[in-house]
This record gives C-alpha cells, structure tokens and sequence, in this order.
C-alpha cells in the first residue's frame, strides 16, 4: 500500500514535468511557424501619385500583395458624388481622387480584372463584380475591395503606416484591418 | 531469455529469432478472405502498390528537387525533365499516380457503401480509411505546390484563404499558416517537409490502422453472409477445403488480387507512357506570379465535387457546406440505421440513395469543372443541394428498413 502510493506519486510528479514540457514544446512550435520578424518588417512601400493616368489600372505591390491604384475621372468622381459611400472609399491627393486598393478578391483571394469601358472589376473565378471605387456589386465576394494601411505624403502615399484618412476609413467600416 | 539450440540452417536461425513462421501464419497464409468476394476487393491491394510506385517516384524526384521559389519550378521543368536520367519517368509515375490513386480510392470507398461494409462491427475500418481519405487529400493538395506554377499558386492561396472562415475574418490565421502575407519562401518550404515527411508518416501508421481494424471483423462479402471465419478455418485446415468459405490470404486470395493489379497495372503505365497529359494542368507550367491569376481557377478533378458544393453559395453558407463535406462521410455508418449489412440491391430506399448520391458527386464533379457562369450555375446549386438533402433524408429512409 504504501509503495503504491509512492509509485502513484512518481506517476503524478513525472506527469506534471511532462505536461509542462508539453506545453513548452507547444508553444515553441508556434512560435517557429510564426513569419520571420524580416517578414514582418519589410512592410513598407512609397508611391508617386502623379505618375498615373486617369482610367488606368495600375498594379503595384506591397507585402507581396498587388495593390490597384486607378485615378478617377471627373466623371467618376461626380458618380462617386450620387452615393456618400462610395465616395468615402476615394483617397483624395492634391484636387485628384484615387481609388487605392487591395487587388484580391474578398470572397478567396483571387486577383479581378478591370474593364475601363464598363469601369467595374469581375472576379472571373467565382463571378464576383465590383465598380471603380472597388465597391461590391455581385456575390459571392462578402464586401468591397479592401484598402491598405495609407498616409498621405504630399504627393506621395506611404502604404503600411496609418494615416489619419486611413483610420477614419477603419472607423466608417469602409474597409477591415488588411 | 529464450531457449536457443544451434541453428539447422538460416531459416531456422531466423525463426528462433524472430518467430517468422508465426508471422507468416498470422498475417498470410492463416489469414482467412471469404471466396465470395469480386474484382472490386482488390482494390486495397491496388492502393497499396499505389502508394508503393508514389513513394519509390518520390525518393527519386526529391534528389534533384529544389525547395526554393525561384529554383523550384525550374528544377522540376527542366532539370528533373530535361537533364535527369529517365528523371521524365519519375515525374510521370509520381503525377499519374498521385491522380489515379483518388480514382481507385472513390471506387473503394463506393464498393464499401454498396455492400455495407462500414456497419455492424466494422466501423473503424469505415473511420480509419475516411481518416487515410482526409491524409491523401492533404498529400495532394501538399504536393501540388511544390512545381510552384501559376495553379499551384494561387490554389495555395485559394485554399489557405478559406481558413479565413469567412466573416470570421481570421487574416492572423492564414499568414499563420503561411508564414507570409502570401504563399512565398516559409509557405514553400513548410508544404515540402508536410509533403515528404509529416503527411507521409500520418498515412503509413493509418494503413498500419486500418490493416489492423480488419484483423477482428475481417472483410465483408458479396452476399453481406455473416460468416463464423473461426469455424470455417477449422473447415479448411481439417482438409475440407471445397466446403469451407473461406481460403488462405497467401496464395490463394492474393492470386486474384495481382491478377486485378496487373491489369490495373498495364492500364497504369499506358497512361503514364501514352496520356501523361491528362494529369497535369497546363496552367501550372507557368512560373508562379503573384500578381497575375489565371482566368479561371479550378483543383484538379479529385476535389471538383466539394469545390462545387463551396462554390454556388455565399462565402459563410458555402464554407458551411464546403465543411459538411468533408466530414459527413466519416458519419456514415450512424447515418446509416438499418441492420442490414448486405448489398444495396437487396435494401429498401438505400438502392435509390446510393446511386442518387454517386450520379449527384458526378454531376458536382462536371459542375466544378466549367466556369461558375448561367445554367452550369444553376445545376451546380441543385446538385449541392440535392448532396446535402441526401445525407438529412439517410438516417429517416434506412430506419424503417426491415431485416432481410
């Protein structure tokens, strides 16, 4: 009896040492599955937001992700004027608006098309359309093209750092944190 | 420590040691198979060697294969096909089997379902091999990156995203499991150690699994005879071998079994000599880019009929469906009320059910297949929702099933 109880507490005493090294080695997997801190850092990237042209899709990158950036036209910023929502999701720079955005699809990630004559992106792989201010117009995709963290920099706009016309966005629910 | 005498010869050195004829007996030549089993139970057995060439094909490409995103794509395009002594056969081995292995492991798991040989007993052979299903899927999927084309991509992407969950929004999670903001270097490399090591050791301890789930309620047969083996065995070994229903596994059943290899064989290296072709998307030989998708994404065939069942619907309903899925076949055999082990043509509704569900996932397979646009819409939405309505209505048509 009594050396059961010994043994019994052996049991227990190399059950707890295990758990926690269990845990232990849990958390290390985690942690190694984690993205590299370089990963994480090279966030940055910087546009000059003269180079473009009006009605012209161009895509750049950041963190590996495309990034739309198309200059409306007076014509689409006095569309964009009928609906208040839309014309929150324009970045105004200087007396131009722009329409600066994640180029994946919201439903799954893939990258839209844009078709200037008809002004909308359609996602061909699930059929999701989306106008110029990359606002949803067909499902399946759940919302509008979401926007990057931006700062406005004169003529220049710093993707990765939030600026305060960012964060009103965030607060308006115009877009989710990217 | 056990006896020992001096060995006669090495047969007998290697008995004393490692009790060989004991397991021989145990796991070949006393290890009882019904005589009233078709071709469609040497399927297991295709599967095995199966995975045995995929292996073997494996060890070979994985010499000459670069784990890099700028090298990956060449190495298996040009060194491995171009440069590699017969490096093309093992390419063409690895892809043709990688999508003929679904094919034999549909039938083998349609066979089950006609003849009833997920019940009564023999659950955790049902278990077991949806477990090895869900394992060679994510084998599959693990593998296709590694060429680093355009499909392999942006199914990367594709398929991480759904982890999203929807509305749930769980972005952490997805860069988590990439460990970038898009599929790069750490994605690259952590689905080539899952591909070469983790899933592979995951399958082969399940086949260890789902060999040992049948050594209790052994195989089912064509007539669903629930046979005593014990009896029958004693039957066999006293000589009487006409009258007995069962033989040996070695050699008698496993003669069957390699003729049925063979033939599957010969048709295998047809395709991988003559239509390689066809398990290979031309998508994937574009180098992956990040910022280009192809106009039309879909996986290959194996998964088109759970892809179709995401795709008609709304990301959460579709997510929803996409997750039912995957698991309800693993609930089968409690689905399934009916005390009745015996083929489908013999049963009460079932007959229908069984059928309805295979022409409805053949259907949702063509569906996924062409692009989600007007009426192929449509019938996809049906054809998931008819997937769906067929499992809800099992447990209500196979209840008042009488005994037969």
């Amino acid at each position: 009896m009594k050396n059961n109880s010994r043994r019994g507490f052996m049991g227990k005493a190399f059950g707890a040492v295990a758990g926690v090294g269990a845990v232990a080695s849990l958390y290390a997997m985690k942690r190694s599955w984690d993205p590299l801190p370089s990963v994480k850092a090279a966030g940055f990237t910087t546009l000059d937001m003269s180079q473009y042209k009006e009605n012209e899709l161009v895509t750049e990158k950041w963190r590996g992700k495309p990034i739309f950036v198309l200059k409306q036209t007076a014509e689409m910023v006095k569309k964009a004027e009928e609906n208040p929502k839309d014309m929150e999701r324009l970045i105004k720079i200087g007396n131009d608006y722009f329409l600066v955005c994640l180029g994946l699809c919201t439903h799954l990630g893939c990258i839209p098309g844009y078709n200037p004559d008809e002004q909308s992106f359609l996602c061909a792989c699930h059929g999701g359309m989306y106008d110029f201010t990359g606002d949803v117009t067909k499902a399946p995709p759940p919302r509008g093209l979401d926007i990057p963290p931006f700062k406005v920099d004169g003529n220049k706009l710093v993707l990765g750092e939030e600026g305060p016309e960012y964060k009103k966005m965030l607060e308006n629910g115009i877009t989710l944190k990217a | 420590m056990a006896h020992f005498t001096k060995a006669k010869n090495l047969h007998d050195w290697l008995n004393q040691r490692l009790a060989i004829d004991t397991l021989n007996r145990v796991l070949a030549t006393e290890y009882w198979i019904p005589k009233n089993i078709n071709f469609l139970w040497a399927m297991g057995m295709i599967l095995a060697i199966t995975f045995g060439l995929l292996l073997v094909s494996g060890i070979f490409l994985l010499m000459y294969y670069q784990p890099n995103i700028d090298l990956a794509f060449d190495s298996v395009n040009y060194t491995i096909m171009q440069e590699v002594g017969y490096g093309w056969l093992w390419r063409h081995v690895h892809g043709v089997a990688a999508s003929v292995v679904f094919l034999i492991i549909y039938i083998h798991m349609f066979t089950g379902i006609y003849y009833g040989s997920y019940k009564n007993g023999r659950e955790m052979i049902w278990i077991s091999g949806m477990l090895l299903f869900v394992a060679f899927s994510a084998e599959a999927f693990s593998g296709y990156m590694l060429p680093w084309g355009q499909m392999s991509y942006w199914a990367g992407m594709v398929i991480t995203n759904l982890f999203a969950g929807g509305s749930l929004h769980a972005d952490g999670l997805v860069e988590w499991i990439r460990g970038d903001y898009v599929p790069a270097q750490a994605f690259l490399n952590r689905f080539f150690m899952l591909h070469v090591l983790l899933i592979p050791l995951a399958i082969i301890g399940l086949i260890g699994l789902h060999f040992g789930a049948l050594r209790i309620p052994h195989v089912n047969n064509q007539d669903g005879e629930e046979i005593d083996f014990d009896a029958e065995a004693k039957k066999y070994l006293a000589g009487d071998k006409a009258n007995s229903k069962v033989i040996r596994f070695m050699n008698d059943f496993l003669a069957k079994d390699m003729m049925v290899v063979g033939i599957f064989l010969i048709l295998f290296f047809y395709l991988v000599f003559y239509h390689y072709d066809f398990a290979m998307d031309p998508v994937n030989f574009d180098p992956a880019d990040g910022l280009k998708t192809p106009a039309h994404i879909y996986p290959e065939w194996y998964f088109l009929w759970s892809y179709e069942i995401l795709r008609p619907f709304s990301t959460d309903v579709g997510l929803i469906a996409f997750a039912f899925a995957q698991v309800i076949f693993f609930l089968l055999p409690f689905l399934d009320k009916s005390p009745n082990a015996v083929p489908a043509s013999r049963r009460g509704l079932f007959k229908y059910w069984f059928w309805a569900m295979l022409i409805d996932m053949i259907i949702l397979t063509a569906m996924g297949k062409v692009p989600p646009e007007g009426v192929f819409s449509t019938i996809g939405l049906y054809a998931a929702l008819t997937f769906i309505g067929l499992w809800i209505i099992l447990p209500f048509i196979t209840k008042f099933e009488k005994k037969v």
